[in-house]
């Protein structure tokens, strides 16, 4: 198979449609046994009672707050340094949805903080850089916006996408770099998770199933792109 | 995780605003997210 066929937006374009049907699925393969065990398997804990039930779905949408990002970041600086417009397009393709799920992360985090903490905001340093990724994230899509010609769109909203990354590992690290009220990280690479198994099991199905919706509507997504960028080169019509 | 009834559930322990509140928007922005995306 001859991988670089794909890097044309003229032969990715069905394929998307393909990729999109097949991670919906999957989607919902993980987030149906996630969301159960979340809620009917998951003990109570015997801190926050049901109220860290909220934890399936933030965790989930903080990782891939981050993670999207740096995807959106690697595929603009491609798009920049090879001058590839499919590249650039998925870029823009995941804007939109890094944008909402570093929302749906800030929003979850109010309502989790308030019966917790006692306050749906605090200025410190995990809030205040989330809502500095949602910025970027905005950002991102009104540079392109304000920009008629898409080529210069990409290459402008690339800079921007790549300077922006800094402020990924600031995100990561700030609850061990500041004294922060927002807890540290529960699950890491580095040692056990401190937290009960199914209730770790539930959260991580959920995060598969974050990741996996997030690429089919990207793909749905760049093909709405693709349509309206080349609408004028002939080949979508026939 | 024995709920015991349907108003336990929605209840959940007393937290059911944040709980819910949390879960109903996120279905709400997917939702919006997936019908601006369809394709006619």
């Amino acid at each position: 198979m001859r991988f670089w066929k794909y890097s044309t937006p003229q032969n990715f374009y069905p394929a998307a449609k393909k990729i999109a049907a097949v991670f919906f699925v999957l989607a919902l393969c993980f987030g149906i046994p996630g969301l159960y065990i979340g809620f009917f398997v998951a003990p109570t804990d015997h801190q926050q009672g049901e109220a860290y039930r909220i934890i399936f779905i933030h965790v989930p949408a903080a990782w891939m707050s981050m993670f999207i990002y740096v995807v959106m970041a690697f595929w603009a600086a491609v798009g920049l340094i090879l001058n590839t417009r499919l590249s650039s397009m998925l870029a823009q393709a995941l804007a939109p949805t890094g944008a909402l799920m570093t929302f749906l992360a800030l929003w979850t985090g109010a309502f989790w903080g308030r019966p917790t903490w006692g306050t749906w905001w605090v200025w410190d340093a995990r809030l205040t850089s989330e809502l500095v990724l949602l910025f970027l994230y905005v950002g991102f899509i009104a540079l392109r916006a304000s920009i008629e010609d898409p080529r210069r769109a990409d290459k402008a909203s690339a800079i921007l996408a790549i300077v922006g990354v800094v402020n990924v590992p600031i995100i990561y690290f700030s609850v061990k770099w500041w004294n922060t009220l927002h807890q540290g990280a529960s699950v890491s690479l580095t040692k056990a998770p401190s937290m009960a198994s199914d209730m770790l099991l539930g959260m991580l199905l959920m995060a598969l199933s974050f990741w996996m919706y997030s690429i089919a509507v990207s793909m749905l997504r760049v093909r709405k792109i693709i349509r309206d960028r080349e609408r004028n080169s002939g080949w979508l019509n026939n | 995780m024995e709920w015991g009834s349907l108003q336990n559930f929605i209840d959940m322990g007393g937290y059911g605003l944040y709980v819910w509140g949390s879960y109903l928007v996120t279905l709400f922005a997917i939702a919006i997210e997936i019908f601006s995306l369809r394709e006619k």
